[in-house]
């Protein structure tokens, strides 16, 4: 009765072969996911792991991003900043910053007055009443100096920060540019170590999948054996186990998501609190769209990796007898 | 169909299952096979489903020479020989049905398709009505029928069955036996290993007898036969 109603719709629609292609791989792909649901603790252990490996490299990651954020601010120019002798008065001042205008390489020059520097430095230090008790100010004036963008490289800027150490009136002069090398290098060195984190626990997430499919595969020996015998394909015998592998690579992705974000939530207070003191407009970022698909991508895919090798490994020793 | 020349399996282990076989069968023919338990009656099926390959000799099944199937190209070997076992090797986790279905399934039939043809082998082993039922639920013969549904559905050339009737008590062997009768008058090449000579005699069928790997009786007349 069932089937007679439903020839006519057969015979009207002859799906492609790549629609049944399609159709079958979403079968396969629900079916598998519906396997995992059938048991949710275990499933939900196993991800849960996967999540924790991911998490920390990912982690780690945002937390970097975050830094090269605030540092970024920095990479605008070079800019020196000449430390001027304590007894120097205004109108030297004036005749040092109208000469200095002069030099081709300056485009531009901030004047920081000993006043100016100490209600800066009380406002951002927090250290704003224990600087009340001193009778004298002890900072000195600043003159905030920007080269021209051709002589904003290490090299230029070098040379002209030996030229202005020349200047009497110059208590010392520095480049500004120095520890921010310095502190691109530290960036450098964690990136690289989240790298090798990341691939370390990369390979952690292919064992813990592969062996969790490779258990699978024990489980499910017989049904093996039988679809082997009325003659499946490997690829067709693979496919579930692959997309298992697929799922739980996603479900730790999404997993590692969630642990990334609530510590960065629980890390933000104290944060902003933190930047708050400089007077930053710093925000720490969460996870944003591309970092998130290319986190649950890239478990995805460490999950069908994982499988994949366990499936060759342990479906050849299978045959039927 | 299927035809042994000079066939002999030599085990890994030195053990030789079968020495020199040769015997052939025409499209639509229907055979027992019989002997005694390691006799080599299990190697002879395995060697026509590529369960094994063979050591010596040529099998050739449906005009193609199995030693020259590759490895991928034997899923579609398979699909072409329909399997029935003593312990019916079913899933236990799957309805009637989904087991039915198998063969269906991994050869890519539509759902439509798959239904259809479902139904119409459950029809024919009487189980129509069992069809969302778990083999568990089921008696032994019931679940050998599931088997033969299984094996029969996707309408292969060949069927195999190893001792078909093993569990089964001499009524319910009787039952199978017609179910292969009737496979065999809609052109169905059939072979069947058992060790159950009183049901042999009944059949009235070709009767191949195999003695220590060796094929000692290939003969029509039952008289000669036993």
């Amino acid at each position: 009765m069932k089937a007679d109603a439903k020839k006519p719709v057969k015979k009207s629609s002859s799906p492609s072969m790549i629609h049944i292609w399609f159709l079958r791989h979403l079968q396969v792909a629900i079916s598998s996911l519906g396997r995992l649901t059938r048991s949710p603790i275990g499933t939900l252990m196993t991800a849960t792991v996967l999540g924790i490996a991911v998490s920390l490299p990912a982690g780690m990651w945002v937390m970097l991003d975050n830094v090269k954020q605030i540092s970024g601010n920095w990479d605008a120019g070079a800019s020196l900043s000449m430390f001027l002798k304590a007894d120097t008065d205004e109108q030297q001042v004036d005749e040092l910053i109208g000469k200095l205008k002069l030099m081709p390489e300056i485009q531009h020059i901030a004047y920081v007055t000993k006043d100016d520097a100490l209600v800066e430095f009380q406002q951002f230090s927090g250290l704003g009443q224990a600087l009340e008790i001193l009778q004298e100010n002890p900072l000195p004036a600043v003159l905030i100096i920007t080269p021209t963008l051709q002589h904003s490289t290490p090299l230029q800027a070098d040379l002209l920060l030996k030229q202005l150490n020349q200047e009497p009136l110059a208590d010392l002069t520095q480049l500004d540019m120095e520890w921010v090398e310095r502190f691109h290098a530290i960036t450098e060195i964690a990136i690289r170590a989240v790298i090798v984190l990341a691939s370390v626990l990369s390979l952690a997430v292919l064992l813990i999948i592969g062996n969790t499919i490779r258990l699978e595969i024990q489980n499910r020996h017989d049904e093996i054996e039988i679809t082997k015998l009325v003659g499946a394909t490997n690829s067709f015998i693979r496919r579930p186990f692959l997309y298992t592998g697929f799922w739980y690579g996603l479900l730790g992705g999404l997993i590692a998501w969630f642990l990334v974000t609530i510590s960065l939530w629980l890390l933000s207070g104290p944060i902003e609190k933190l930047t708050g003191l400089y007077q930053s407009q710093f925000r720490l970022d969460v996870l944003d769209l591309p970092t998130t698909v290319v986190l649950l991508m890239g478990s995805a895919f460490l999950g069908l990796a994982g499988a994949r090798i366990a499936v060759g490994r342990h479906l050849r020793a299978i045959e039927p007898d | 169909m299927i035809k042994f020349d000079n066939v002999s399996k030599r085990y890994t282990s030195g053990y030789e299952g079968l020495s020199n076989v040769s015997f052939s069968m025409e499209a639509g023919e229907m055979a027992f096979l019989t002997g005694h338990s390691g006799a080599g009656k299990s190697t002879l099926l395995k060697l026509i489903g590529l369960l094994e390959h063979a050591t010596r000799g040529q099998v050739m099944v449906d005009g193609r020479n199995l030693g020259k199937v590759k490895s991928r190209q034997i899923p579609y070997h398979r699909r072409k020989i329909g399997m029935i076992f003593q312990d019916h090797r079913l899933l236990h986790d799957r309805t009637v049905f989904d087991n039915v279905a198998m063969p269906l399934i991994v050869s890519g039939a539509s759902r439509a398709e798959t239904g259809r043809r479902v139904r119409a082998a459950l029809d024919k082993v009487n189980l129509l009505n069992k069809e969302k039922a778990y083999p568990i639920t089921l008696s032994g013969g019931e679940q050998q029928r599931v088997g033969i549904a299984r094996a029969v559905v996707s309408k292969p050339p060949v069927v195999l069955a190893d001792e078909p009737t093993g569990n089964l008590d001499p009524e319910l062997s009787k039952e199978i036996m017609e179910l292969f009768l009737q496979f065999n008058q809609v052109g169905v090449t059939l072979l069947i290993a058992t060790h159950d000579i009183d049901l042999v005699k009944q059949m009235n069928q070709r009767v191949l007898t195999l003695g220590s790997g060796q094929l000692i009786r290939d003969t029509t007349n039952l008289q000669e036969a036993f």
